[in-house]
């Protein structure tokens, strides 16, 4: 099953092209949780200042996610808020139309974004930038090859560089194969920082895919109980009906 | 018929009651398809999924009618009305949840409920049509859930619908003009969208209401099977009903009453911890908004589809056309209406025939799993073989069916049910 999640994850990639060599890194764990309100809160932050100015979230609106997130609506309009929307509004980037011409690609919606990749892929690709001279922005991604977007988080991870490893194939041929990444220039941040801070981001985006998953969550153990009462009356009375059947 | 306990005051209802039985024959009604419809008194836990089909058709049809109360059937809109049920619509969520676990729900307990047939030998004489009409129900059944899954408009929602109507194209001559004529349009577009949804939500729903009630009403009419695949008709008591007959009313509704708490327990477990089932439910790649321009390399239907997709591709292209497999995944539905006449044993029930049919039933089952697995996976490696090894047991256990059952050592069979649930 796994091996088919991967396989899904791995194939809408730009061009598609790069396919093969795609499935080849595992993703790394996130280790998220949805019900820690300060990591989503964070996260929110996080998003709204590095992201969202490329990001939209289309599907969301400020005020859903301020009431969720236990978010003043004061504190929403003054540390949340860069753009002239209003509070009931979808969050939509500023980015202009001809973005494309920028970027060669229109910056993604992220709304969806977790529950079509998974919040391992979005951890794992923020951690994934590296050093890489013949791009346009001069990066690339281990798990997105000829990723289109800028590191923006440069000033806070720093930079990474590409490990090749030496391998040979069946006809004794050697050549270099990416094999991952290690720091090259630090960052604002230390490492463990950055990975709360990748963290948070991929919670929030885990929150904005569903922003009911919560809730449904401790719903649903009501529910259960419910239902567990309910089978036993059901039980119960199907014994007694029963009684007189031979 | 008469003397049935609670039958006595069947002349003299009163009031409100009275007043609707000389209009309509409410009583009446109650009485053939509840209350004296007599059930035989054994039935196992093979015989909850009749009543359970029922429930999921009346929860897909109640939440349906809720859904399409937000949903816009357009190309343009239909990714974001999804969206917006889900965002914005108070317990939009459950709402559509319900309906996406309840479509997987209901091929599993379909399933379920027609390998108890071929467990019991329920397709056999005198209940042909009642199978038949099961049939139909299950062919209906999937194009309901195959329009229903192209609706959201994500990309495998668009790029499913382009290789299952495309498969109509491998007919000769006529092939290229069928495709259009179902699409609409020269390739998934906004117009195929709309009539799939015409489709989904009047036509399907109401032709399989209608079946659903000739299925009950055929059920009625010649009695239930039962584990032991003897009919308790045959032993009446003095009262003229079957001595192993229990009245459907109480006995059956409490019955299934725990069924449905059981049901429910897994359900709501699904839709309140696990609404994507691992991405069976709910695919990942459908949480994408419909590309025409981005094809998915790995275009696999809903697990419920996946047996048939296996066969289909099991196939290979041979004198130039693709439409073997069609054929291929074709027949192997065509077939199930024909095993009241392929099933050739004296007995009914798997409990009383001889070791070949059980092997063949479990070899069967086996290879079902085996192609619904094998339909998931990418056409690569160990899977084409294994496709069409399971495409060639799916077929034997069909097509060997009169020549196996026949030789078959069976038991004697009892003249009465054995013991009762």
């Amino acid at each position: 099953m796994l091996k088919r999640f991967l396989l899904i994850a791995a194939v809408f990639l730009p061009g598609g092209a790069a396919l093969a060599q795609e499935a080849g890194y595992p993703l790394q764990n996130a280790d998220t949780d949805i019900n820690d309100i300060q990591s989503l809160q964070r996260g929110a932050r996080d998003f709204m200042n590095y992201c969202s100015g490329c990001h939209s979230l289309r599907y969301l609106r400020y005020n859903r996610m301020a009431k969720d997130l236990r978010i003043a609506p004061a504190d929403l309009a003054r540390d949340l808020m860069f753009t002239s929307s209003k509070p009931f509004d979808h969050i939509i980037s500023a980015m202009p139309a001809d973005a494309v011409a920028w970027f060669g690609k229109q910056p993604p919606d992220l709304t969806l974004m977790a529950r079509y990749k998974g919040v391992d892929y979005i951890y794992s690709f923020l951690k994934g930038f590296y050093a890489e001279k013949g791009r346009l922005w001069g990066v690339d991604n281990l798990y997105y090859p000829k990723v289109a977007m800028p590191f923006v988080l440069e000033p806070l991870q720093g930079l990474q560089k590409p490990v090749y490893k030496s391998v040979t194939d069946d006809r004794g041929h050697a050549s270099m194969e990416l094999s991952g990444v290690e720091p090259m220039t630090p960052g604002s941040m230390t490492p463990a920082q950055y990975d709360r801070f990748v963290r948070d981001i991929s919670n929030f985006l885990d929150y904005a895919a569903e922003p009911i998953k919560a809730q449904r969550e401790s719903m649903g153990i009501f529910v259960t109980l419910f239902l567990l009462a309910f089978f036993l009356f059901a039980y119960l009375l199907k014994k007694e009906y029963w009684k007189d059947v031979h | 018929m008469a003397a049935a306990p609670d039958s006595a005051d069947a002349g003299k209802s009163r009031g409100f009651i009275h007043w609707i039985d000389q209009r309509f024959p409410l009583s009446k009604l109650w009485k053939e398809q509840l209350s004296e419809y007599y059930a035989p008194k054994n039935f196992n836990f093979w015989y909850y999924f009749g009543s359970l089909a029922l429930l999921i058709l009346v929860n897909q049809l109640i939440t349906g009618i809720y859904l399409t109360m937000n949903y816009k059937p357009s190309a343009a809109n239909a990714f974001n009305s999804i969206q917006y049920i889900m965002y914005d619509v108070k317990w939009g969520w459950l709402i559509r949840y319900l309906h996406t676990t309840g479509a997987s729900a209901f091929f599993i307990v379909v399933y379920l409920h027609m390998f108890r047939a071929l467990m019991y030998g329920s397709a056999r004489k005198p209940r042909e049509l009642l199978w038949i009409f099961g049939c139909v129900i299950f062919v209906l059944l999937m194009a309901e859930a195959f329009m229903g899954y192209v609706l959201p408009w994500g990309n495998m929602s668009f790029w499913g619908a382009q290789v299952i109507t495309s498969l109509f194209g491998s007919l000769p001559v006529v092939g290229g003009t069928l495709v259009e004529w179902i699409r609409g349009d020269f390739v998934i577009a906004d117009a195929t969208l709309n009539r799939f949804f015409a489709l989904h939500v009047a036509a399907l729903p109401l032709a399989l209401v209608f079946l659903v009630i000739a299925h009950v009403m055929a059920l009625h009419e010649v009695g239930s099977n039962n584990p032991d695949g003897i009919e308790i008709k045959e032993h009446k008591g003095a009262d003229g009903h079957p001595l192993d007959g229990i009245p459907f009313h109480p006995y059956y509704t409490v019955k299934d009453l725990v069924g449905v708490a059981g049901f429910l327990l897994l359900f709501c477990g699904v839709i309140f911890f696990a609404p994507t089932f691992g991405g069976l439910f709910l695919e990942p790649a459908n949480f994408l908004p419909a590309n025409p321009l981005q094809t998915p390399p790995h275009i696999a239907p809903v697990w419920y589809f996946t047996p048939f997709y296996a066969m289909l591709r099991a196939v290979p292209s041979f004198a130039g056309t693709q439409v073997w497999g069609v054929l291929v995944m074709a027949s192997a539905i065509i077939v199930l209406f024909f095993v009241p006449w392929l099933d050739r044993s004296p007995v009914k029930s798997v409990r009383y025939r001889g070791p070949i049919y059980k092997i063949a039933l479990a070899i069967f089952v086996l290879a079902f799993v085996t192609l619904g697995v094998c339909g998931m996976m990418p056409p690569a490696g160990i899977y084409p073989l294994l496709s069409r090894i399971g495409t060639a047991l799916y077929f034997a256990f069909f097509l060997l069916m009169p020549w196996y059952t026949k030789i078959d050592r069976v038991k004697p069979v009892p003249e009465r049910v054995t013991g009762h649930a």
